[in-house]
């Protein structure tokens, strides 16, 4: 440790928590795997225009339904449309869904359950029974009814997805919320003049924060999936656009004769979802420093 | 004019059963640089006397009145919660009996005492990191610097103990109340941490409510002793004399089951029977049903206040001066 002139320290609120667990973070090896396979998916989805060999809404009926090969790294479909270039574009529906819909369901499912859990009574009853309201609903029901609300677009489809994920992080946040919320450290952090504000952004997130990405991760695939399913009946990504779910579910006919066409979008909907899931893991760790591990040995004659 | 100042004190809390009365009618002043005892078992109103002090009763299901509570002259019954909150950690501060529980575990001990200091004494960033660094040199934590980037759960007990007591000092409080706060470590930790609020309190004028059911901690440290049964005082005294002269039968009792070093080989006898209802409490002596010296007037009417000069007083009925 350095020790910096008298009068310039660093803010021990740096110093600590936030820059630890960033350090913490490439230690755990599933998760920098993850972390570099999302990145690299991301960038070859944002480059798609560029990097695409076809055009993804090009029809070539005479080339229809090729397995892989060289000319078509991963076949044709039945519309003789390359898979490979319908996979690199649609990852930017599927991403952009996914992530927004994780955005969204945060900035929206948090705040509520822990103003819910916090103070509990008659907030936490009005809040909650809203939260029932929506859950009540069959949740792809319920998503199928915004978009028809708000019009058959892929960002309604994220909004929609959004606000049915939300009342689930919601709950999940505020039944955690409960349990640290009772911790002695909280009635000590009260006794030393913290106000609500204080105790639950600096106490109480940061003690429900590992529960929270587990299920962030959780609501990531199950948006992808989501638009897949809303896309399918007609709303979300419009044919002839690719977007993964959408190209999955169309697959789905030929699966005996061109088993390629299901292979690649599910292929990359897993390698997503098994990249954040690892990430999750790792962040989940690193926001946990009792779960910190050390790469030091002691050497001789160290104590 | 005492720093503490409380007349009729009560705490009640409704339940499904009926209004529990935690605490019932505590007077007690405490002057400036005094360290006071509470003493009682488990359910006596101790804890809760603190809280309620702190305004951290939680209202509903609590509720607590009082003809007076003040410190320094405020009114604390009559803050409300922002003012309230800029007294805790200030002017008043509390650390509580489980050191390993009593520390945020995802944050580093430097954040939690800068964060106090930032609060109630608008240091600056680079200013707190300093102060904290001296508070933690001062209760005796070594390497101080280094140890404002660990976390809690890197600490042992005795040193997480200390962290709480560098927190709750970190503002120069008036008045500290610890909350059976050695009762969690061992036996020479214990001593070590009583020498330690000891020094820190004497040197800086603080006053000190400590609450105890171990009367040997409370012989060592306090100057003053509040004995608590059923959520009253029964008795008080300056730590010698009470000590010297038992004026109460459950101070008696409490004294026999304590175990002493200089006492030589004695059994201990324990007070038999359970803490008393706290629902329906009755006008007799609440330890009535437990005691072993009482008298007949004990049986026919409610227990006096009488005073043995020196401060020390008991409601007793019993004659115990034998």
């Amino acid at each position: 440790m350095t020790v910096a002139a008298p009068g310039r320290l660093p803010s021990p609120r740096f110093a600590g928590s936030i820059v630890l667990a960033a350090r913490q973070f490439p230690r755990h090896r599933a998760a920098m795997i993850g972390l570099v396979c999302l990145v690299l998916i991301c960038l070859v989805s944002a480059l798609a225009p560029y990097i695409a060999p076809y055009d993804p809404i090009q029809i070539k009926l005479s080339a229809k339904l090729k397995p892989p090969g060289f000319e078509h790294w991963l076949g044709t479909d039945h519309f003789g449309r390359d898979i490979f270039s319908r996979l690199l574009w649609g990852g930017r529906t599927s991403l952009s869904v996914g992530l927004l819909v994780v955005a969204f369901a945060f900035a929206l499912g948090v705040p509520l359950g822990l103003v819910s859990g916090y103070f509990g009574g008659r907030i936490d009853n009005l809040m909650m029974r809203l939260v029932d309201a929506f859950l009540t609903f069959p949740p792809l029901l319920l998503a199928v009814a915004l978009v028809g609300l708000l019009g058959p677009d892929i960002q309604n489809v994220m909004l929609a997805l959004g606000i049915v994920q939300a009342p689930v992080l919601a709950r999940m946040v505020r039944s955690s919320t409960l349990a640290v919320r009772e911790d002695l450290y909280v009635t000590a952090a009260r006794a030393l003049g913290a106000g609500p504000g204080r105790i639950v952004l600096s106490h109480l997130l940061r003690n429900v924060m590992s529960p929270i990405v587990v299920q962030l991760t959780i609501v990531f695939s199950a948006a992808v999936v989501a638009e897949a399913s809303l896309s399918f009946l007609g709303f979300g990504t419009q044919p002839p656009n690719p977007s993964w779910g959408r190209d999955m579910s169309e697959a789905r006919r030929f699966l005996g004769d061109a088993p390629w066409m299901f292979m690649a979008p599910t292929g990359a909907i897993m390698l997503c979802v098994l990249s954040i899931n690892f990430m999750g893991d790792g962040l989940r760790d690193a926001l946990d420093p009792r779960a910190w591990r050390t790469r030091r040995t002691l050497g001789p004659g160290e104590s | 004019m005492p720093l503490l100042s409380i007349r009729n004190l009560q705490t009640r809390f409704a339940t499904d059963r009926g209004i529990v009365r935690a605490v019932n009618g505590v007077s007690f002043d405490l002057e400036e640089g005094e360290i006071l005892g509470l003493v009682g078992e488990s359910g006596s109103g101790k804890s809760v006397t603190a809280l309620s002090i702190m305004r951290l009763v939680p209202e509903p299901p609590g509720k607590v009145t009082a003809d007076a509570m003040t410190l320094e002259g405020t009114d604390l019954l009559r803050l409300n919660e922002a003012e309230v909150r800029a007294f805790r950690g200030s002017r008043m501060a509390m650390i509580f009996q489980d050191p390993m529980r009593s520390l945020n575990p995802v944050l580093t001990i430097g954040r939690q005492i800068t964060e106090v200091l930032r609060r109630h004494q608008k240091l600056d960033g680079a200013a707190a990191r300093r102060r904290a660094i001296e508070l933690l040199e001062t209760v005796g934590i070594p390497m101080a610097e280094k140890r404002l980037a660990a976390y809690p759960h890197q600490f042992s007990g005795g040193m997480r103990q200390r962290v709480m007591i560098a927190i709750a000092l970190s503002c120069n409080p008036r008045l500290l109340i610890a909350d059976e706060a050695t009762t969690a470590l061992d036996v020479t930790i214990q001593a070590q941490i009583i020498d330690l609020v000891k020094r820190l309190t004497r040197d800086r004028g603080t006053s000190v409510i400590w609450i105890s059911h171990d009367l040997g901690v409370v012989a060592g440290l306090c100057d003053r002793v509040n004995v608590m049964y059923a959520g009253n005082v029964v008795e008080s005294g300056p730590i010698r004399e009470l000590f010297h002269r038992p004026s109460h039968g459950y101070t008696l009792g409490l004294m026999g089951s304590t175990p002493r070093v200089d006492g030589g080989a004695r059994r201990l006898t324990p007070i038999e029977g359970v803490p008393p209802n706290l629902i329906d409490p009755t006008p007799l002596c609440p330890f009535l049903p437990r005691c072993r010296v009482s008298a007949d007037a004990c049986r026919t009417q409610a227990p006096v206040r009488r005073d043995f000069g020196a401060g020390h007083w008991a409601a007793c009925l019993a004659d115990l001066a034998k």
